[in-house]
């Protein structure tokens, strides 16, 4: 038996280690995600997906984890050359590949923001956006910001593909931002999910200084008429109808707003509570638990440490600016033509984020007018925002 | 799905303006279409609800109508009107008449009793 040689069994145990081979930007990326998991943590910015994220991040950029064997995520093997140019090779990655690798799969086909849409369609109830139609007029001028941000971003000399996963972070919506992100820039993905749902965390600090700047104390104190109940068979037809109304028109937003709707219809048809109640809980908690995971996994610190990740963060959040200023300045408009029906506020509530856009255009409602409650108000243009996002993010992909 | 614009191209902010115009355009056309077909559906909803409320309303007035009336016995001509005469007395005049002129209770038809002694005094 050969004499054990301690000095090369550490030597060799050292390196192979990560600490041997660590890179001044894995340490900025383990920060950065420290700093994420702080704010989710501690913080409570959008923690169920943003504690996910930051883990992703992490995992994926300590070092020693990034060496070809020991890999969790193999970034080249979804965004390189040979994938762009011949397919993702699944088999490859079901054999060979590392846990995120493995979990990125529902990412990339799509099936995990469409999975999120069935809760997200379960846990929505369209009745005041029923009993109030013309929320929906709020909900398309909150798309502004997409557009603005598509405009600046191109002027930026973004491709189309990475402006148009940058503009639909306006839309304030996580999975939709997801979907279109993953299809059309998806070496930018983590940065792209990591200031939409920052952003969205934001909502209570970004929006009110927008809506107090475009309306008058006398608009902000409108008190709005009840609305009227919603009878059941609108609810029940109505996500048949928008399914077969926008699907036909944009076949490229029927992953999403299909899965909207079917869950809506779950929810609202009386006759399928099971699957509503899986669909609003253990499904969505699986669902958020795979996505922020493997989101974060994409944010490796060679793509994301780059000056264009620094111009996204800040188009991100003039895309949320003109999305806010959009709402709020047809709530304007709409508020002149009914003379004074429409308290404006709402209209900043035609962001998706639903519902906590909803509660800040409430909240700031019930400052100015204690007895103003404007919650269910502010739930019409929310969720109508939420089919204005998606049917731009259908437009984008049929662009592009 | 159709791709509309070759891969990885550059606009210039001409071509974006129009891009996010068009873009723009269509979500609030179909958003308009959404909001024109819920009109649409709450009328026809609210119609058809109206008209079957209508309906029972009328049906529920019937049933009152026909409870409020107190059910007659088969073969019998209605109530009988009396004045100032206990129903036990009517009764028993009403037995008596019967008997008197050999007919049977159900094919007379008593229209009112009227007690007569005090207008007799």
């Amino acid at each position: 038996m050969s004499a054990v040689n301690i000095g090369e069994i550490l030597k060799n145990l050292w390196a192979g280690s990560g600490y041997s081979m660590i890179h001044w930007q894995q340490v900025i990326m383990i920060v950065i995600a420290c700093g994420l998991l702080f704010l989710g943590i501690a913080k409570k910015f959008e923690p169920l997906l943003l504690v996910g994220i930051a883990f992703g991040m992490l995992l994926t950029n300590l070092p020693g984890l990034n060496v070809e064997s020991a890999a969790l995520f193999h970034s080249e093997w979804w965004t390189g050359e040979a994938a762009v140019a011949n397919g993702v090779d699944y088999v490859n990655i079901l054999q060979h590949g590392g846990l995120l690798d493995v979990l990125y799969i529902g990412v990339k086909t799509g099936l995990y923001p469409c999975l999120i849409f069935i809760g997200v369609g379960a846990m929505t109830d369209f009745g005041p956006m029923l009993a109030n139609p013309k929320s929906l007029i709020l909900g398309a001028a909150a798309q502004l910001g997409i557009y603005m941000a598509l405009i600046l971003a191109i002027s930026v000399r973004f491709t189309g593909e990475v402006a148009a996963s940058v503009a639909i972070i306006g839309g304030a919506d996580g999975p939709t931002a997801i979907f279109v992100t993953k299809e059309l820039a998806p070496e930018r993905l983590g940065a792209i999910a990591i200031a939409a749902y920052s952003y969205m965390a934001l909502i209570p600090l970004i929006q009110p200084p927008i809506m107090r700047a475009l309306t008058t104390k006398k608009e902000r104190m409108i008190k709005m008429d009840q609305l009227r109940t919603v009878s059941k068979k609108e609810k029940i037809i109505f996500p048949i109808a928008v399914t077969i109304i926008t699907c036909v028109l944009l076949p490229s937003v029927a992953p999403l707003l299909g899965c909207l709707m079917f869950g809506n219809l779950l929810k609202e048809c009386g006759v399928t509570e099971r699957l509503s109640d899986t669909a609003q809980n253990a499904l969505m908690n699986i669902v958020t638990l795979f996505l922020g995971i493997s989101v974060g996994a994409t944010a490796q610190f060679e793509t994301f440490l780059t000056f264009d990740t620094l111009m996204i963060v800040g188009l991100g959040l003039l895309a949320f600016c003109f999305s806010t200023a959009g709402g709020v300045l047809m709530g304007k408009l709409m508020c002149f033509i009914t003379k004074g029906k429409i308290n404006p506020l709402i209209g900043a509530a035609g962001v998706s984020a639903v519902p906590m856009a909803a509660r800040v255009a409430h909240n700031e409602g019930k400052k100015w007018n204690p007895d103003n409650y404007l919650l269910m108000h502010a739930m019409g243009p929310n969720v109508a925002g939420v089919i204005g996002s998606a049917v731009a993010a259908g437009f984008l992909l049929a662009l592009f | 799905m159709i791709e509309l614009i070759a891969a990885n191209t550059k606009f210039t902010v001409p071509q974006g303006l129009l891009l996010a115009l068009v873009g723009f355009l269509l979500v609030i056309c179909v958003l308009f279409v959404l909001m024109g077909f819920i009109y649409l559906l709450s009328f026809i909803v609210r119609l058809i609800e109206n008209k079957r409320k209508a309906s029972t309303e009328t049906g529920k007035t019937e049933e009152k109508g026909s409870a409020g009336a107190p059910a007659l016995a088969p073969g019998s001509s209605g109530a009988v009107k009396l004045n100032n005469v206990d129903e036990r007395t009517a009764a028993m005049i009403m037995a008596i008449v019967a008997d008197e002129m050999q007919t049977p209770l159900n094919e007379l038809k008593f229209i009112s009793i009227k007690d007569v002694t005090e207008e007799a005094k």
